[in-house]
């Protein structure tokens, strides 16, 4: 019976190479990002029923989207750094640095200079924070890719030497507070961008969508490559926009608290619509929604991405095709201080300054977002979408354990185990396909 | 032949790690069309002789002269530059990336915009595989997934797609079983037609025999002799290779003595 129906399963197969694996693999999508959000929607839920339903409130769910974001701006460079074979164990002590520099920036230096509500300040503070971000990850970078210092020792320097730098500068004691402008970036229902325009944004996303669909069936059909069935095409676009909408309509659900809306009514000299006014997509979300789509182009469409891979997959080989290795690696290093600087940024305006600890520990949690999403430390594999995922997962764990009542050392705890059953599964599935 | 301009021609080349001569003042050509093979035991200094050319390596003295003109080859890409292409003997693919993507690796097709051009290149790849290895249909998984046979094909294909004049096998055909070999000699013979010049690096002379038009013999670092393949039989290119003497040095005792051994070098 069983061999029978083997023989007819593989005589389907030989017919139909490109359906093996049946219906994700017609729909071309990634089996590991796809476990990733089963595993996010079971612990979302499982919380959900715990709390009879109060987890899954939008405030809840909005709060641990913006509690997400500095982690997994940070996962999604870690993730180049994994694949080509290195760490940064720095990144923790470079968003403090960098936090501490905005402040100080925001609430000292500026002032002075060019008064204390300048328009441009925050520009200037966040770019100088780029800068700065941009020459730690560079230092860094160099002295591995050129130097040959092992990556592991440079940037275990760095998360003691930046942490200590901060302190020296700071003598240890908290800056406050920053532009208002600069706080948007920290979310809530003033840093947010509202609902008229979280619906613009969900329609604008769901036509990129569809384009992106559509060019890439046209760039397919243009050399004859088998496309995917036109069902299955549009299954996958429908999907893609509800689950866009979705989202948007989440995050117009979280109200601004009346009293505050109020305030806000009369000092803008607009109306409260019925129901409560909607805060719509938080800044913080929006700015990890464009590092998301811009990492995973870097990382799949352009030349530095490819080499990152290719260096992941056989370092000698990239060497000898003629590409210039260290100079990638260096580049990965220089993104990961910009992409500090982004985090920072988000961190700094939630607290409405800078402590000496912030940042701290930050690494474990971007190492752990990016090895839980998929990446690989044999180098070589690991996807940003993936890392993102791995980011919110954290989140939801941390964030729903609290929720219930255990305390941090159990988070910790349950944080670890979670890690190790990630990588295990993991490794046993690559096993088997093997 | 000797009035012609060699294609390659590497004069008095030297490399030493630490104080050991790898190559030790060894000189050798190439003319278009033709197949020179490299021979020698484990250790002779083939493979460390022909990365100097392919810019894997840096020479420590001498010169090399492409179509008679002096160049300078220090990086990989020097060497392509010139037109030599290079398939090593571990075939270095990254594991991790599809077949056009090692195919292009460091010299990707773009858009306008700078974006990789995935689609141009699969096509590009599926017609330079169309005539190598009719038979090779995976393009869009990792490379890691495939058997030895397409292995090699991808590396092939990356050598020849970019028009190389000048081609370095390493080992060519030690990783594969007799249908696959066959291929690749039926591949070598189809190039030479088109007048790329080939080394043939190998450590078994029956490897490159049936293909060589000359054959260069090296032991311990030095170049024991170099012979049109007509002139000497293969006995006679053991005896080089084991003994480090020309043809006319050998006597009828040596010969005797590798009948005796024979089993054990060959």
């Amino acid at each position: 019976m069983t061999q029978v129906s083997d023989a007819v399963q593989s005589q389907v197969e030989e017919q139909t190479p490109r359906r093996k694996g049946g219906f994700l693999r017609t729909m071309e999508i990634d089996l590991r990002v796809f476990g990733m959000v089963l595993a996010l929607a079971v612990i979302l839920i499982g919380f959900g029923i715990k709390t009879n339903g109060r987890f899954l409130e939008p405030v809840n769910l909005v709060n641990l989207a913006v509690q997400s974001v500095s982690i997994a701006i940070l996962a999604t460079g870690m993730v180049l750094i994994i694949v080509s074979r290195n760490i940064d164990l720095s990144v923790g002590s470079v968003v403090g640095v960098v936090a501490m520099l905005y402040a100080q920036l925001m609430a000292r230096v500026l002032p002075d200079i060019i008064g204390f509500d300048h328009p441009l300040m925050w520009v200037i503070a966040l770019a100088a924070g780029v800068a700065l971000g941009a020459a730690i990850g560079g230092l860094q970078g160099f002295i591995i890719a050129y130097i040959g210092v092992p990556s592991f020792v440079v940037t275990l320097g760095g998360l003691l030497a930046f942490r200590g730098a901060t302190w020296a500068v700071t003598k240890g004691v908290t800056i406050s507070p920053v532009d208002p402008t600069f706080k948007l970036l920290g979310g809530g229902p003033k840093g947010s961008i509202g609902g008229t325009a979280s619906w613009i944004v969900g329609l604008l996303v769901c036509v990129a969508i569809v384009l992106f669909l559509v060019s890439n069936r046209r760039q397919k059909q243009r050399f004859g490559f088998p496309v995917r069935p036109m069902w299955a095409e549009t299954l996958v676009g429908v999907v893609g926009c509800a689950a866009v909408l979705g989202m948007v309509s989440i995050f117009n659900a979280y109200k601004w608290p009346e009293a505050l809306a109020q305030r806000h009514a009369e000092e803008t000299g607009t109306t409260i619509p019925p129901g409560g006014l909607p805060a719509g997509i938080p800044w913080p979300v929006i700015v990890l929604i464009g590092v998301t789509i811009a990492m995973t182009f870097l990382a799949t469409r352009r030349r530095f991405g490819r080499y990152v891979y290719s260096i992941g997959g056989n370092p000698e080989a990239t060497e000898l095709a003629g590409i210039k290795t260290r100079w990638a690696i260096m580049k990965t290093f220089i993104l990961m201080g910009v992409l500090c600087a982004v985090s920072a940024a988000v961190a700094t305006a939630r607290l409405d300054g800078a402590t000496l600890d912030l940042g701290e520990g930050y690494e474990l949690y971007v190492i752990a977002a990016a090895v839980i999403g998929g990446t690989s430390f044999a180098g070589g594999i690991g996807t940003i979408p993936g890392a993102v995922l791995g980011a919110l997962v954290m989140a939801s764990l941390s964030y729903g354990l609290s929720f219930i009542g255990m305390s941090s050392p159990i988070q910790d705890i349950v944080a670890g185990i979670v890690l190790i059953a990630a990588v295990g599964f993991d490794t046993i599935n690559r096993r088997r396909k093997k | 032949m000797s009035e012609r301009v060699p294609l390659v021609e590497m004069r008095n080349m030297a490399v030493a790690f630490g104080g050991v001569h790898a190559v030790d003042d060894v000189s050798i050509d190439l003319y278009p069309g033709e197949v020179v093979g490299l021979v020698g035991g484990n250790g002779a200094g083939k493979t460390t002789l022909i990365k100097t050319l392919s810019g894997a390596h840096k020479a420590d003295s001498g010169e090399i002269f492409i179509d008679g003109e002096p160049v300078a080859i220090s990086t990989p890409r020097d060497a392509k530059a010139l037109g030599i292409e290079t398939i090593y003997q571990t075939l270095e693919l990254a594991d991790n990336i599809d077949a056009p993507g090692n195919v292009f690796l460091g010299r990707e097709l773009t858009t306008r915009l700078g974006n990789l051009d995935s689609s141009a290149m699969e096509d590009a790849t599926r017609k330079v595989m169309g005539r190598l290895n009719p038979r090779f249909e995976t393009f869009v998984v990792p490379v890691e997934s495939l058997s030895g046979g397409q292995r090699q094909s991808v590396a092939i294909a990356r050598a020849v797609h970019f028009n190389a004049r000048i081609l370095i096998m390493d080992e060519p055909t030690a990783a594969l079983g007799p249908a696959e070999t066959k291929q690749v000699r039926e591949l070598i013979r189809q190039l030479q037609q088109e007048e790329i010049g080939i080394f043939m690096i190998s450590h078994d002379i029956h490897d490159v025999y049936d293909l060589a038009d000359r054959i260069s013999v090296m032991l311990q670092g030095k170049l024991v002799g170099t012979v049109n393949k007509g002139d000497v039989t293969v006995d006679e290119i053991l005896a080089m290779i084991i003994l480090g003497k020309k043809p006319e040095e050998v006597t009828q005792k040596d010969i005797a003595q590798l009948a005796e051994g024979g089993l054990a070098v060959g």
